[in-house]
């Protein structure tokens, strides 16, 4: 049987496509969850701070969870749990499930496979490799799910916002971390989450201060960290390495789909089609980490564009343009553009490295859009171009200079 | 010669101590050859040692020095894993290796081990040139200069094989002893009485396959003649999409200012990329080092650029039990009752099977004839690797607990429990691959730890109450 739309991934994005494809009158939308339960991360970050953006309200992570599942079900969509995507070909999915493994073709596939923290092997941390270094991920849904805790005296690596919900996790279980370190200058996160550590949590924040190494023979021991005035060595007995995320993408590296090497994500075009023009791709697997509210919102702005894909009414995939990021930009996103598009474009950028300077637009080697800005590496900068702006370029190019 | 009770309990026939890749397949050698064995570890399971971490190659030994023990071990050990993996579940993939000429002077050496390898008894290793290198691995830098072909090397499961060579050492009456550290014996007209942090333990012949700790549990029996320099490679695994980039493996021309590095694929679908070679003192601990990761990824852009654009899966680092000889250290002390397997450097893993044949040979000259062993009782192991058919393929699996590698709940279960459980997490993920892929472990620790926490004591501990 061949379907409609399947999605990917029943996280944030994933299930809000399903829900707004479904209300929409897509009759036989299909979410495909790997894990146990859909919700996707929030499932396992227990203090609150979720649905402020799509929902307008304030909840726990879990309690989004079973909110964005209930309402994608209340639409019609069904969602088939323990099934994994095992690879993606032209015209449909290959799935494992318990009757072993099968294909499912459809007209569109929409990927919503989300993220995960950098591992401390692929962040090259020197030392030891003993139990109790984890990601925030590993250590929130030991917590929240799990009712267990893998140590009591850790040191937390990074000041994403992510970070600060592990420190509110490690309260949660009574786990009181000695530091939190932060090899730049000032907190990644925004100005409020450092406020909360230093009044309410009570955990030391040192910038400027890297971690050199972890010791331990069967469990952590102690860490090792630089900064300004030497190295010094820490006792502890756990490692949180919090941030740092990168697109859970594998299926598509793997596949025929086009892959970003700016962003680690799947290539797409200003109507969230990848290379494959039935593949759509939405939420934080398109560049790491945008809060789940933003990445929601993506779902559902893919699934409108998928709509359209379904009713015919999109711009052929062979129309669309690149577009290029340059200068101290490390991604520009979506990397193609629609030149002929009635809808304004939006460009998402994040810089490389802390950098002061002037963004521009170049449409065909013509500026039409120059703005200064104060980027940082963990920020995402959004910019909204006209549709005359861009209407008829054959490129466009996006710099920081 | 099964064991017998005596007033002081068990005697052994044969006490094997240290369960790396060595010590498993000598314990397996001697319960298989009917004996009473007993392979006796200090850490709380198989492989904590050198073994845990190698490039997990079967070597041919085309490169070996000719006439060595070594070289007749790797051929031996060799022979003998192709003519059993499949009776006992272990994959054999069939890379072939080259090794591949990036200069002028690795050109030049290129006949030297052609030369070499013949002399070795492995004959159809050839001089190939640069075309055909490169019609052979695409991906290869386009600066490569010649090659050797060596067909017979081959990528296997490092952790499998000695796991499977215990399985059937026990399936055949062996006993295994871990977290039993031997710290010393004495000897009388029936053998050893050795004694361990669990006690005394009482065998007729002593095996020495001690790896890192060999000179010190040598210092038993007698003044040590080789003493251990513990020799660090630290290695990184890339991501399985890299595993498409090559073929072969690809081996370094030696040189006398640098080994060089080897890229292989792995097992498990992966491609490595490693070792360096540190002298250390610490016998113990094996750092991983940030800037020697980095080079590592040079070295392997340098001879494939696509390598760039693959994300790093795992970073790991192993100790080998050099000495200060170049062969292996194998002795038999028929006065002691003793013998002596040491300096087993990097080529173990490969010449494990072919020791434990010599050391079969050495027994019966030294220390009376073993009957001819009735046919094997095989135990095959769980299959891990990414060629051959895994659990979460089949219809009826349990629930995938780790995603990146595709590891089932039945599987970990499986793990835990059996004559040879895991005995702490690094046996469980040797064991099953979980938490060993590419986010390494941010989806599936919880998981693990709901299933593995309880047998695995000192992992977790339960969320204080009224936190839940």
């Amino acid at each position: 049987m061949r379907r409609r739309a399947i999605i990917v991934g029943g996280g944030p994005a994933g299930l809000t496509a399903a829900r707004t494809l479904a209300e929409a009158g897509v009759p036989d939308v299909l979410v495909l969850e790997r894990n146990p339960d859909a919700g996707g991360l929030p499932r396992f970050a227990g203090h609150p701070g979720w649905g402020m953006l799509d929902f307008h309200r304030i909840w726990t992570g879990p309690a989004y969870a079973r909110r964005l599942v209930a309402a994608a079900l209340a639409a019609g969509a069904a969602i088939r749990t323990g099934t994994s995507v095992v690879a993606l070909r032209p015209g449909g999915v290959e799935i494992a499930t318990q009757a072993g493994v099968e294909r499912i073709d459809a007209d569109i596939v929409l990927l919503a496979t989300g993220i995960r923290e950098a591992s401390r092997a692929a962040r090259l941390v020197s030392g030891t490799r003993p139990w109790g270094t984890v990601t925030t991920g590993a250590f929130q849904e030991m917590v929240y799910a799990g009712g267990m805790v893998p140590f009591r005296r850790p040191v937390v690596v990074g000041t994403e916002l992510v970070s600060f919900s592990a420190l509110l996790t490690a309260r949660h279980a009574g786990i009181r971390p000695l530091a939190m370190i932060e090899a730049g200058p000032r907190i990644t996160a925004r100005r409020p989450a450092d406020l909360i550590t230093r009044l309410a949590l009570g955990v030391p924040v040192r910038t400027g201060t890297r971690l050199l190494a972890i010791e331990g023979r069967d469990r952590v021991e102690a860490v090792r960290i630089a900064h300004a005035a030497g190295e010094e060595r820490i006792a502890c007995d756990g490692v949180i390495l919090t941030g740092r995320f990168v697109p859970e993408a594998a299926l598509v590296r793997a596949s025929h789909l086009a892959l970003d090497p700016g962003t680690g994500g799947p290539a797409i075009d200003s109507a969230w089609r990848c290379s494959d023009p039935a593949f759509f791709a939405a939420g934080n697997m398109l560049r790491g980490v945008e809060h789940s509210g933003a990445v929601a919102l993506e779902g559902r702005a893919a699934a409108r564009s998928v709509l359209d894909a379904l009713a015919g009414k999109l711009p052929a995939a062979a129309t669309a343009r690149p577009v290029e990021a340059g200068g101290a930009l490390r991604y520009v996103y979506p990397q193609r553009f629609l030149p002929d598009s009635e809808a304004p474009l939006r460009l998402f950028v994040r810089a490389a490295h802390a950098h002061r300077g002037v963004l521009r637009v170049l449409a065909d080697g013509r500026p039409i859009r120059e703005q200064r800005v104060n980027a940082l590496p963990e920020r995402r900068i959004s910019l909204c171009l006209p549709a005359d702006a861009v209407r008829g370029a054959a490129v466009l190019r996006v710099e920081l200079a | 010669m099964k064991p017998r009770a005596t007033g002081e309990g068990i005697v052994f026939d044969v006490a094997v101590i240290g369960a790396g890749v060595v010590g498993c397949a000598v314990f397996r050698e001697f319960a298989l050859a009917g004996l009473g064995a007993v392979l006796i570890e200090r850490g709380p399971d198989i492989l904590g040692g050198a073994s845990k971490a190698n490039s997990a190659l079967l070597h041919t030994g085309f490169d070996a020095v000719p006439g060595s023990l070594e070289a007749a071990c790797v051929r031996e050990g060799s022979a003998r894993y192709r003519a059993i993996h499949h009776r006992l579940g272990l994959p054999l993939l069939e890379t072939g290796a080259i090794v591949v000429a990036w200069s002028e002077a690795d050109l030049a050496a290129l006949p030297g081990i052609v030369a070499r390898a013949h002399e070795n008894g492995v004959m159809n290793v050839r001089q190939i040139d640069a075309g055909d290198v490169r019609a052979r691995e695409p991906h290869l830098a386009l600066d490569l200069r010649g090659g050797v072909l060596v067909p017979g090397e081959a990528v296997i499961d490092a952790w499998s094989a000695p796991l499977a060579y215990v399985l059937q050492g026990l399936a055949h009456g062996g006993a295994v002893l871990r977290n039993t550290d031997v710290t010393g014996g004495t000897r009388d007209a029936d053998g050893w009485t050795l004694a361990t942090g669990q006690g005394p333990l009482r065998a007729r012949l002593v095996v020495n396959c001690a790896g890192l700790q060999g000179d010190i549990v040598e210092a038993i029996a007698r003044p040590s003649p080789f003493s251990i320099r513990p020799r660090k490679g630290q290695f990184v695994v890339l991501d399985k999409t890299a595993h498409r980039l090559l073929r072969s493996i690809v081996l370094p021309v030696p040189n006398e200012r640098t080994k060089g590095v080897v890229l292989a694929r792995t097992a498990f679908g992966n491609l490595l990329v490693g070792p360096t070679a540190e002298e250390q003192q610490d016998r113990d601990n094996a750092t991983i080092e940030e800037p020697a990761l980095e080079a590592l990824l040079e070295q392997g852009r340098r001879m494939v650029p696509e390598l760039a654009a693959e994300p790093v899966t795992a970073a790991y680092a192993g100790l080998r039990p050099a000495t200060q000889f170049k062969d292996y250290c194998i002795e038999a002390l028929p006065d002691r009752r003793w013998i002596t397997v040491g300096g087993i450097r990097s080529t173990g893993l490969t010449g494990a099977l072919g020791i434990a044949a010599h050391l079969h040979r050495l027994y019966a000259r030294h220390f009376g004839a073993l009957p001819p062993a009735p046919e094997p009782i095989w135990t095959p192991v769980p299959n891990l690797a990414e060629e051959l058919p895994r659990p979460w393929q089949q219809a009826g699996r349990d629930e995938i607990v780790c995603h990146c590698e595709m590891v089932t709940r039945a599987e970990i279960l499986a793990a835990l429990d059996g004559p040879l459980p895991a005995g702490d997490i690094g046996g469980l993920k040797r064991r099953t691959r979980c938490m060993m892929g590419r986010c390494q472990g941010f989806y599936c620790t919880r998981r693990v730890m709901e299933l593995a926490g309880t047998r695995l004591p000192g992992l977790v501990s339960a969320l204080p109450a009224g936190r839940g």
